[in-house]
């Protein structure tokens, strides 16, 4: 895979899919030679074709070839056939970039030619800071996945892995598997006809993992240490005798579940006093009951029973006070209409009545709801305002139908409280901590001591001992495209710890979990990026030599990927990295950049377009795309035919987190006459593939303002967008009001001083 | 039944969400409402209503036993069927109207006076005694139930109409005097007491 020593540059131009009959290829051919200065070019009338392939795979074999420079359709397309592991490879996109955008017609000829000239130009530039990725296999990497946990989500992702092959390590918190399952007396159906309440099964399930040859449980025991990364985790497992085991892994499963939102928070909704239980409390009776007449603490057969629903939950729009949880923990309608069950299926005489304000049974659920309504369980759209316990406890609600304040009584109240994930250490509030500490604040020094016996994972990293936290202190997961990856590569998160779930839906999500992580293992032992950019083979260097040891690219990577030694120096864990090039963004010198993908490769792109002097009025616009979400869409507004301004010239961009200011500062300097950023949409919910990138972006490009001005610019002549891979349409409209602007504020005043 | 209607129903109790399956046609579907509200929404006259099938569901769980009986919005039904065309649960809901008006009319709860009723009871009476509707003594009676001044005020008001379905032959105002019966008079009398018993028997009212 290792470049020769002399490299030797060659261009190849298909003038295929009508690029031939509107482009004047002895032209490209010309820029391609003597400004691109390629030793070899070539056109094809059909590149990608067997035979044009073979032409480029024969020049690589024989003509000792190492740098390619392909210009024909976007680098999105004919990934397959135009696939050459052991050479640089770059694309001109003159189909998708160049004819399909530009409008037709002889009066567009010239405009459309200087595009593609310029799209060659950019390409035989960006080749030659280019070389082939090697792929970073360091030392023999290891397969074990470590599974955190040993409820229902622990044990199914362990018994995934380990039936896939996989070694597992299982580390359980208490001495015993189940975790919260093993508390249920029956649980909601899973299967046909998802009509009466199922046995659970947990001891089973537990059985097969302890059986399992490949599986290995730890007991009574927690994870004192966790340093490396994907491919070398060393965990350091502590055991309640204190005695520690070290475990080398490959991936995590981290599945360590929630615990239930505590009663006595709820006095309003008679938390705390006789007979008001919440669910876990109703599960334990039945349990004692065990099919017989379900009997309070005091030993009275309970003969009527109310449920209130949504007890501390979603903010204000549930009951209680508003001041407890603010999300919907998904469960509990189907587990109170289960423990309705209980009762009316041990006695149909007895009261059920479950006062809900919406009744939220996904799925098949609305098969166990009916079943419920059939055996005579009272379902009442009602706001609960105060529950007293006692003998006959008594429930004052208001009849959210009938439209007026009433109660009712009974002789146990059971309050549906929410999932509270153990998710482990806030790392904001670690990261502030830390950093009192470092200042000398003797409580903050205190309170870090506490915070890391709160850690799950103690992981050795440098942005904190766990995974960051998502939303309501749950653990970090991509919520739209990824769901189980996390900020921690090789890490990934299972259910109720990262989103309130069911016991189904834990499974499930366990199941995925299971498979991130064999991915994980897979990836990272070929030398791969993990994820998103799974084929990747590039990874970041950093020319140390130049370093200001200024921190920002280890403080801004999304993903925790960079540590720091004692002299402050970044310490790359290359496993741990996606790819994203944040830190190549970050870095102010400049010293951070990939073999195939860095300051230089996209500086070169942007210093060999040819500016036109401010009298010939053709502007040019700088478009930096994100690959993954921006780009494409420009590539769809072409094959939709959509037609933009041929004085656009665009380049993709691993993420706009990759956007290093220089490029911005080179771009107008050479007298372009504007710089338009497209990114995945930011906040809170973000659509960015390596999460925090668009939004570190943004927060750099509003930094710049001042800078312009300074040199005499408009500010509105950089600017940021969020576009969406569906955004085609947008795009176009985005591009030509932008390319009107700019006529209107007239050329750069920094043309011809480049 | 005295014994039945003083009887205290607790409230968001089993008890007359019972008592309503036992004794209402298709009454056991009752607990299958799911409160979606499709129903109220529906019905062409839901503003007229003073509780729309939708509440009548929820006052049964909720006992409200005498508001639901003695309330008159189940007579206000004119068997459109548009809600039970639209129950995303099926419930037979004009059905249940019906069922509970028939069923608060037996007890004796119904509304004094509702027209609904009335006109009932008016056509029910005339059918019984000859097997046949006598249509002119039926529209007589309607006219004369508000009393005798403000029956000859209606009749007078309807006069043209009576005239010209007497000139077509439609109305033979000797008809007034007995009226054609059916062939066995007895016959079908005898078969609605049986039905009648039958039906008492099976809901327990006997």
């Amino acid at each position: 895979m290792n470049a020769p020593a002399t490299p030797k540059y060659a261009a190849y131009i298909c003038s295929g899919c009508g690029i031939g009959d509107v482009l004047d290829i002895a032209a490209l051919e010309k820029v391609a030679k003597n400004e691109g200065k390629m030793a070899l070019v070539k056109t094809h009338d059909f590149l990608c074709s067997a035979a044009g392939v073979e032409m480029i795979k024969q020049d690589i074999a024989n003509e000792g070839v190492t740098h390619l420079c392909i210009a024909a359709c976007s680098r999105r397309a004919k990934t397959e056939a135009f696939y050459f592991p052991s050479v640089a490879v770059s694309r001109a996109n003159l189909r998708e970039g160049v004819i399909w955008v530009v409008a037709e017609g002889a009066e567009h000829d010239e405009v459309r030619q200087e595009m593609a000239e310029d799209y060659v130009r950019m390409s035989c530039a960006e080749i030659k800071k280019m070389t082939a990725p090697a792929g970073n296999i360091k030392e023999a990497s290891s397969k074990k996945i470590l599974v955190v946990g040993g409820g229902m989500s622990g044990m199914t992702a362990a018994l995934a892995a380990a039936d896939a092959g996989y070694e597992v390590v299982l580390v359980e918190k208490t001495g015993a598997l189940g975790g919260f399952a093993n508390q249920l007396y029956k649980r909601v159906p899973f299967n046909s006809p998802y009509a009466e309440p199922q046995e659970v099964g947990a001891g089973e399930t537990a059985a097969k993992v302890h059986s399992h040859p490949k599986i290995k449980v730890y007991l009574n025991a927690t994870v004192a240490e966790t340093a490396g990364a994907p491919g070398r985790f060393a965990v350091k497992i502590a055991t309640e005798s204190g005695s520690i085991s070290e475990e080398r892994c490959g991936a995590i499963v981290q599945a360590t579940g929630f615990t239930t939102y505590p009663l006595e928070k709820l006095p309003e909704l008679g938390g705390g006093q006789p007979n008001v239980v919440d669910q876990a409390g109703l599960e334990a009776l039945a349990k004692a009951a065990n099919g017989g007449p379900i009997k309070r603490a005091d030993g009275k057969e309970v003969k009527s029973v109310v449920f209130v629903q949504c007890a501390g939950q979603r903010g204000s729009g549930g009951n209680g006070s508003g001041q407890h949880l603010e999300y919907c923990s998904g469960h509990c309608c189907a587990t109170s209409i289960k423990q309705a069950m209980y009762f009316k299926d041990q006695n149909p005489d007895i009261d059920t009545v479950i006062m809900y304000s919406d009744l939220r049974v996904p799925g098949m659920g609305e098969d166990f709801y009916r079943s419920a309504q059939k055996k005579g369980v009272i379902f009442t759209k009602a706001k609960v305002t105060g529950v007293k316990g006692g003998d006959r406890c008594e429930v004052q609600f208001k009849d959210l139908i009938l439209d007026e304040e009433t109660a009712t009584d009974a002789d146990l109240v059971v309050l549906a409280t929410g999932q509270v994930p153990n998710a482990g250490v806030n790392l904001d509030e670690w990261t502030a901590t830390v950093t009192a500490a470092e200042s000398g604040d003797e409580a903050a020094k205190e309170k870090k001591a506490a915070l890391q016996k709160l850690s799950v994972l103690n992981l050795q990293y440098r942005q904190g001992p766990d995974m960051p936290q998502f939303k309501y202190g749950f653990a970090d997961s991509h919520f739209i495209c990824f769901p189980y990856e996390t900020r921690r590569t090789g890490i990934y998160a299972a259910g109720p710890v990262r989103r309130p779930m069911d016991m189904f839906q834990a499974t499930e999500d366990a199941t995925g979990a299971a498979m991130k992580a064999i991915q994980a293992v897979e990836n990272v032992e070929k030398g791969r990026a993990v994820h998103p950019r799974a084929w990747d083979l590039s990874y970041p260097k950093a020319r140390l030599e130049g370093c200001t040891q200024c921190k920002r690219c280890t403080v801004e990577c999304p993903f925790g990927a960079i540590d720091e030694d004692e002299k402050r120096f970044p310490v790359f864990n290359e496993e741990r990295c996606r790819r994203c090039g944040t830190c190549m963004g970050a870095c102010p010198v400049r010293v951070i950049s990939f073999e195939n993908y860095s300051c230089d490769t996209v500086g070169m792109q942007i210093k060999a377009v040819n500016i036109p002097d401010e009298f010939e009025e053709k502007p040019r616009i700088l478009i930096l795309a994100c690959e993954n979400d921006a780009y494409p869409a420009l590539d769809m507004a072409g094959v939709q035919r959509m037609t933009y301004s041929a004085y656009v010239r665009a380049i993709p961009v691993r993420c706009l987190g990759s956007v290093n200011t220089i490029w911005i500062t080179d771009a107008l300097n050479s007298g372009y006459d504007g710089v338009m950023m497209m990114g995945c949409k930011k906040g809170e919910d973000y659509q960015c593939h390596f999460v925090k990138g668009s939004e570190m972006a943004y927060y750099r490009m509003s930094k710049i303002d001042d800078t312009l001005k300074q040199l005499g610019l408009e500010p509105e002549r950089v600017q940021t967008q969020e576009v969406a891979i569906t955004d085609n349409a947008r795009v176009v409209k985005l591009i030509n009001d932008y390319v009107a602007q700019l006529n209107e504020m007239g050329p750069s005043p920094m043309k011809g001083f480049g | 039944m005295t014994t039945a209607n003083e009887k205290a129903i607790a409230k968001y109790k089993n008890d007359f969400l019972r008592e309503v399956e036992a004794n209402v046609e298709d009454g056991h579907w009752v607990k299958m409402c799911m409160q979606c509200g499709v129903c109220a929404g529906s019905c062409p006259l839901g503003p007229h209503w003073e509780h729309s099938p939708q509440k009548i569901f929820m006052m049964i769980r909720a006992g409200k036993r005498e508001e639901v009986l003695k309330s008159d919005s189940m007579w206000m039904c004119t068997s459109c069927y548009n809600c039970i065309v639209r129950c995303p649960r099926k419930l037979p809901i004009t059905h249940i109207m019906h069922g509970l008006a028939n069923y608060a009319h037996r007890l004796g709860l119904a509304p004094q006076g509702q027209p609904t009723r009335e006109i009932a009871k008016l056509f029910w009476d005339n059918l019984i005694k000859t097997g046949r509707v006598n249509e002119l003594k039926f529209s007589l009676a309607m006219y004369f139930k508000d009393g005798f001044s403000q029956g000859i005020k209606n009749a007078m008001a309807m006069q043209s109409i009576g005239l010209g379905l007497m000139k077509a032959k439609r109305l033979n105002p000797l008809e007034l005097f007995g009226g054609h019966a059916c062939k066995d008079k007895s016959g079908i009398q005898k078969m609605i007491a049986k039905a009648r018993e039958i039906e008492d028997r099976r809901r327990g009212l006997a």
